[in-house]
């Protein structure tokens, strides 16, 4: 068994004429909580949907567990070792919120409606809406949306869940409380986080490490130390001090 | 003779009920046949023109283009005089079923692909991202979603069927239209016009009338739905 949940060696994708990322290596350790920065096109949110094909790399691979993954093992290997949060949450909105997370367990894992339903509320104590378990997904706000997806995500038991840009479609007031839910995630050694965001703070608090992208490249990496107190690049510093303020 | 107003007329109609029954009983089986076919072929084709194999799109759109720009009566007598000159003749009723099913199914596959269409394509990648395969995400998250889009132009659909059961009268059938046709130009019925066909068209009203209504008050009652939790996000916000 190797102790590397996500392994990317040399992945390009293109849309069309778009080259979006060249030659990304990159190698996430189980457990790491990894937070990916960098300035909007610079191919973050590509990089982690190519961690779960749902952009297929042009060239080069990306492994999962130590096992390479290709369009035929794909599907079992997301169901079970990858589960992700949307930016703009994509629960199934004909479904009440209970339903959402029971859904995959039942259809995909062949859990019982018991279990799956004990487990379910069980995650949505963790993200603090049970009470809501009966509604529908329009009836909540997008705060809330998103706390009802990170339950879905946990819901599955996968050992890695990829983040893409989990607030950036939040108001103001409600960012906290997903990031609050993400911070005690992050609390859980079993668990491996790759996180897209713009939210220094939560980068700075739970980071093990932090990689910056720019133009389909990852420019430099390290922890968040290094980063926020003296990064090598003066494009990661110009950056950097644009968005703290 | 023949006058709407004939007792003479309407009691012929009335020696003739049997005549009109099996009419209707044949419309019936043929039509509830013709949808449960034109339904599956619909989906089977919606499918294949939504998914990402690129042989089963053309082929889909082949059938498609093919069906909807030939007239029904055509494709009505060559599955009918075709099969029955190479031996195979398979009987009218079952020549309706099949003629309806196919030019109706490549209607409904055009409902299911723009229902299938109108789907964000984040539902798709939400599914995709637990590891459904593209069936299932099709089966538990797509579909259910698009019913309230396709159900009236599905139901306009069912109600076309309904009536192109009258292209049968093409190959001598024994549906409502033709039995009527029959009735009031036969020898020894012959005559009255008036009442038959007004007959005929209230059989036809009755059987399509309720489907339309049942459509528009599942659509409503959907609406509702929808507006009630839209009511409750709205009070929670």
């Amino acid at each position: 068994m190797s102790d590397i949940a996500i392994k990317m060696e040399m992945v390009n994708k293109s849309f069309g004429d778009l080259h979006v990322l060249k030659d990304v290596n990159l190698e996430v350790k189980k457990g790491e909580k990894l937070v990916i920065i960098g300035p909007s096109g610079s191919g973050k949110s590509t990089t982690v949907r190519c961690m779960n094909f749902l952009e297929k790399p042009t060239s080069g691979k990306v492994s999962i567990d130590g096992e390479l993954m290709t369009e035929k093992n794909c599907r079992r290997i997301i169901r079970e070792k990858i589960s992700m949060v949307f930016q703009q949450f994509n629960l199934y909105p004909h479904l009440t919120v209970l339903k959402n997370l029971t859904l995959a367990p039942m259809k995909l894992h062949g859990i019982s409606k018991g279990q799956a339903e004990e487990t379910a509320y069980h995650y949505l104590d963790v993200v603090g809406l049970r009470d809501k378990a009966d509604v529908y997904p329009i009836a909540l706000s997008g705060g809330q949306q998103q706390r009802i997806a990170i339950a879905r995500a946990l819901c599955v038991k996968t050992p890695i869940i990829l983040f893409d840009e989990p607030t950036s479609a939040l108001d103001p007031e409600t960012i906290q409380e997903v990031l609050d839910v993400m911070v005690r995630l992050a609390k859980e050694d079993n668990i491996t986080m790759v996180v897209v965001t713009h939210e220094m703070g939560f980068a700075k608090q739970v980071a093990d490490r932090i990689v910056f992208m720019e133009d389909g490249r990852i420019i430099e990496e390290g922890t968040p130390e290094h980063f926020f107190t003296h990064p090598d690049s003066p494009r990661v510093q110009e950056f950097l001090g644009k968005i703290i303020r | 003779m023949g006058g709407l107003f004939s007792a003479y007329a309407w009691s012929k109609v009335w020696g003739f009920r049997m005549g009109f029954l099996t009419g209707l009983g044949n419309t019936l089986l043929t039509a509830l046949l013709g949808i449960l076919l034109a339904l599956a072929l619909g989906l089977v084709f919606g499918l294949m023109e939504t998914g990402r194999i690129r042989g089963l799109r053309v082929i889909a759109g082949i059938y498609i283009e093919f069906i909807q720009n030939t007239p029904i009566l055509l494709q009505m007598c060559f599955i009918y005089y075709a099969l029955a000159f190479s031996g195979h003749s398979i009987g009218i009723v079952p020549t309706g079923i099949i003629a309806l099913g196919i030019y109706h199914g490549a209607y409904m596959a055009e409902v299911f692909h723009a229902g299938i269409g109108s789907i964000p394509k984040g539902q798709f990648e939400a599914a995709q991202s637990q590891g459904f395969t593209y069936m299932e995400s099709m089966r538990y998250v797509i579909l259910p979603q698009t019913i309230k889009i396709i159900l009236p132009p599905m139901v306009n659909q069912v109600v076309n069927l309904f009536k192109n059961t009258s292209c049968l009268y093409i190959v001598g059938g024994m549906d409502l239209i033709s039995v009527t046709y029959s009735f009031v130009t036969g020898e020894k019925t012959g005559g009255a016009y008036s009442p038959a066909y007004l007959l005929c068209g209230v059989l036809f009203f009755l059987m399509c009338y309720p489907l339309s209504r049942l459509a528009t008050s599942w659509e409503m009652r959907l609406k509702r739905k929808e507006m009630a939790a839209a009511v409750t996000a709205a009070k929670a916000a």
